[in-house]
């Protein structure tokens, strides 16, 4: 019969398929509990920063440094943080889906657009769109560090400063849960008013170089480390958009296997009869 | 001194929290000079020099930690130190700067070489498909 041994070489391939996407599964099950972990890591220095900066604005409502005044937005910076490799579902495409619409939204207000990507998936769908792309960087891996972002967002800083840019956002992944990760855009650059109406206490500091100095670095800081938290939960979303697709992926080759198995049953009950009938025939005729 | 007064120290950096919990003093290498801060300090924001920053604890023994710089913070009851996991310099944030710009250039140059790439597959996978139709029809002669 011949059916069968193709049908048979189809189940084989199909099976070491499931393989891998099994793998990758549990691969990014792991990763992703660890990415979470990380996520959680960041999450205090975020807090003692913004507390930090609340004291620190309302002891001093006189000094205004650039990253607090909003200027009319005439060019807008939007910092894109995607992933490096695929597989990961449609984790990417909604995220290149938002962005779009922002740049839209702000280039038919009459603002030009520059980006700043991070992850080389986004480097190779938004270089063939002619916007002009002030930093690059990619193939962070699953652990992100601070000091690989540094470089990239010091370039946004810099055109803000220098009134290149009137506005800085960032659109990332979050990650709401397993099962869900969100798009979302954030404005970075100016700082919306920092929240002062949770201190109990009020104080002013000893400042030492001094206030402007101080102010500075930390407001660097904190939008540097605002990059780094939407990193790494882009890795977080990552990881659980890819246990999801390839857990698809695996069921699907399961019942692609299934089928294929009663077909090739058939085939071979099939070859059989027709052997049996062509005996007793030919056993008949003698 | 059951009851010595201590204060609440935090040392938190982007990437993690390195310690939490009550010191009897704290020392830090600031940016204008060393510091030591007991409890019941005035209030106070300076800058950090890469450096070790030691907790005494309230029994008497001593953390060390060391910091690439950051920020360290004194409010009435606690302490807090904003440290920076990368060493931070101006020249090496600017070459970090630099190297940025230069990938962003590399990306958008490797256009055209990318784009040829992709035309050369996807003429390989015509090429291969062809190749598998012949293939089957002479199998079908034969």
């Amino acid at each position: 019969m011949p059916g069968t041994k193709e049908i048979r070489s189809k189940i084989a391939s199909v099976k070491s398929t499931q393989k891998i996407t099994k793998a990758m599964q549990m691969v990014a099950t792991s990763k992703m509990r660890r990415a979470q972990e990380r996520m959680k890591h960041a999450r205090p220095y975020a807090e003692q920063m913004r507390n930090v900066l609340g004291h620190l604005t309302e002891a001093n409502p006189d000094y205004r440094h650039p990253f607090l005044v909003t200027r009319e937005p005439k060019a807008v910076g939007i910092i894109v943080i995607s992933t490096d490799r695929g597989l990961a579902g449609a984790l990417n495409a909604n995220v290149f889906r938002q962005t779009l619409t922002v740049m839209r939204d702000w280039q038919g207000k009459g603002a030009t657009v520059s980006l700043c990507l991070i992850g080389s998936k986004g480097m190779s769908f938004f270089r063939r769109l002619g916007v002009p792309i002030l930093a690059a960087v990619a193939n962070l891996g699953d652990r992100p560090h601070v000091k690989d972002l540094i470089g990239t967002v010091k370039v946004m800083l810099d055109a803000y400063r220098a009134g290149q840019l009137d506005r800085l956002f960032l659109v990332s992944a979050h990650f709401v849960n397993t099962m869900t990760q969100q798009p979302v855009v954030e404005q970075l650059l100016p700082i919306e008013a920092i929240d002062t109406e949770g201190l109990q206490e009020h104080w002013d500091y000893i400042y030492e170089p001094d206030a402007a100095g101080v102010l500075d670095v930390l407001l660097m800081r904190y939008i540097e480390s605002q990059v780094y938290r939407g990193a790494v939960e882009n890795v977080a979303s990552e990881m659980a958009a890819r246990m999801i697709a390839m857990g698809a992926a695996s069921d699907n080759a399961g019942k692609l296997i299934d089928e294929l198995q009663l077909i090739y049953n058939k085939a071979r009950q099939a070859a059989i009869t027709k052997e049996l009938s062509e005996i007793v025939s030919g056993a008949a005729a003698v | 001194m059951a009851d010595a007064p201590t204060i609440h120290v935090h040392i938190v950096s982007a990437e993690g929290e390195l310690f939490s919990g009550a010191a009897a003093a704290v020392f830090a290498a600031a940016s204008q000079g060393d510091l030591g801060i007991l409890p019941r300090h005035a209030p106070l924001l300076t800058l950090l020099k890469p450096g070790e920053v030691r907790v005494r604890l309230p029994g008497g023994d001593e953390e060390h930690f060391f910091v690439g710089g950051g920020a360290l913070e004194v409010q009435p009851s606690r302490v807090t130190v904003l440290a920076d996991t990368a060493l931070r310099a101006r020249d090496i944030d600017e070459a970090a700067a630099l190297a940025a710009k230069q990938r962003a250039e590399e990306a958008l140059r490797d256009k055209a070489g990318h784009i040829s790439i992709a035309e050369a597959q996807a003429e390989l996978a015509r090429a291969a498909a062809q190749l598998k139709l012949i293939q089957r029809l002479r199998k079908l002669r034969g």
